[in-house]
């Protein structure tokens, strides 16, 4: 008897969703897009099949465009340079909504509850926060952080408690805005040092780091311990010396976040730094082949995945967290701009911008394991996000 | 060619780049310089490079600024990739409206 319900179990699952709501009911867990940042377009695509399974276009301008996830995986919001909020739904693959909501923007972030998606702005500077059911604008914080001056806004993340945190570019500060009522944000101000280039959360939401352009360090606040203010890590690492030209800003996210430490892109200096993550003591660096641009661990923690400014934006290389060495390196093409790892970690994606695909490495033998034509791709977002802190 | 040499009186008239080369030229400006700029150039980190928004800058030091960067903020000097004739192609090119 157990057997027999053994044995039809599938097809009466089977039968049963074809009778709910037609053979396409499925879950989003192995979905994601890839900006098409030329062309406006996304591709949706199936970590499962290595496949893409549509594309979407009248996105606008998607150069820097970034994307958060709802809290059921199934909608993507893409923010586009030119200030486009775009809702889209995965599973029917098309837009569902789309706003303008500003004139030039770099991403955004989406609250702990799921409600509220927030953009942030270089013009005007500041952010904003939209109903994320219907883009309808809640609230917004103007980054005006001297009389009459507005800074630009980077490295929005959400932390714990339905805030956000982010980083004013010209007025050298983090700010954490409070949304528990959506339409009325309390912000608290934190000095942070010279010109903040991005931010990110660790994995559990305590820290809030924000990278320093104009000096060497980075601004770290405890948001456990907010009064305290922000202090610097990793003072004057350059140890005096001149800078290399950096010919494109590294990026911060809450991955950087392995074996006990923190991998962080130097500025003007061809090393990642490591920082133990509990004293934030410099623990080691490591020498990389250009200007870091994205330092990326591996969801289990043992590799650091790191990419590069131009002219040196066709390698890839692969960091062994317990050795702190470089394991591997690669080249999966002309232009590379991002990588984005599959839910657990046994395959990473790499967008070739001038070869106009995504090429996907087996993370364990480092195996290219197939490519996908993608029109000029960079930024690679998977539904795995959807459950992380600081996205 | 006339109407150009009116908009940029203060550039003198310097050798064009080859037609492959001003193909690289137009890709590292919509796409490396688009880093911060925005690839339509309509601004980002580092401000719009648009003709309305560059009227009236003096094109020699829109020249220098790409040759020697401008030190105190994120803009890096490129003399590395970028002749400066080409520079002043690229200038000349940006503020009568970029080819894409």
């Amino acid at each position: 008897m157990k057997r027999a319900l053994q044995l039809l179990l599938p097809g009466l699952l089977a039968l049963l969703l074809v009778a709910c709501a037609g053979t396409s009911v499925r879950g989003t867990g192995d979905l994601g897009l890839v900006i098409e940042r030329a062309a406006g377009h996304v591709a949706l695509v199936n970590t499962s099949f290595r496949s893409a399974y549509a594309r979407i276009g009248g996105l606008g301008d998607l150069s820097h465009a970034s994307v958060v996830y709802s809290r059921d995986a199934r909608y993507a919001y893409v923010f586009g340079r030119d200030g486009g909020l775009t809702k889209i739904d995965l599973l029917e693959a098309r837009i569902d909504k789309r706003v303008m909501q500003s004139g030039n923007a770099i991403g955004g972030s989406i609250s702990q509850d799921g409600r509220i998606v927030v953009a942030q702005n270089y013009t005007p500077g500041g952010i904003k926060a939209f109903d994320a059911e219907t883009l309808e604008l809640l609230s917004e914080v103007p980054a005006e952080y001297a009389p009459g001056q507005f800074s630009k806004v980077v490295g929005l993340a959400d932390v714990p408690g339905n805030k956000f945190a982010y980083a004013l570019f010209d007025g050298g500060e983090i700010w954490v805005s409070d949304f528990t009522d959506p339409k009325k944000p309390v912000t608290t101000r934190y000095p942070a040092g010279l010109q903040p280039y991005d931010g990110l959360v660790t994995p559990d939401g305590r820290y809030y780091l924000a990278g320093l352009f104009g000096e060497d360090g980075i601004a770290l606040l405890d948001l456990w311990q907010p009064e305290k203010g922000a202090r610097k890590i990793l003072e004057k690492y350059g140890r005096g010396e001149e800078k290399l030209p950096v010919f494109k800003m590294p990026h911060l996210r809450g991955w950087s976040v392995a074996a006990g430490r923190a991998w962080l892109p130097a500025i003007g200096r061809h090393e990642v730094l490591v920082a133990d993550a509990s004293t934030w003591k410099e623990t080691g660096r490591v020498a990389v082949k250009g200007q870091p641009v994205f330092v990326m661990a591996s969801p289990d923690g043992r590799q650091i995945w790191v990419n590069f400014a131009f002219p040196d934006n066709g390698w890839v290389q692969v960091i062994d967290t317990l050795s702190g060495q470089v394991v591997q390196t690669l080249q999966p093409g002309k232009a590379v701009l991002h990588m984005e790892f599959t839910p657990r970690g046994e395959a990473v994606w790499i967008s070739a911008r001038d070869d106009n695909r995504v090429v996907i490495y087996d993370t364990r033998n480092f195996a290219r394991l197939g490519e996908i034509p993608v029109d000029a791709p960079s930024g690679i977002f998977f539904t795995s996000r959807a459950a992380r802190i600081g996205f | 060619m006339a109407s150009l040499l009116l908009a940029c009186p203060a550039l003198p008239a310097a050798a064009e780049p080859s037609a492959a080369r001003q193909k690289e030229l137009i890709h590292l400006v919509r796409q490396d310089c688009g880093s911060c700029h925005g690839m339509t150039l309509q601004g980002g980190l580092g401000p719009a490079l648009l003709p309305a928004t560059l009227a009236g800058k003096p094109a020699e030091s829109l020249v220098a600024t790409i040759i020697g960067g401008r030190p105190g903020t994120p803009m890096p000097p490129w003399h590395q990739f970028v002749a400066e004739d080409e520079a002043q192609w690229i200038v000349a090119r940006l503020m009568t409206g970029f080819p894409q």
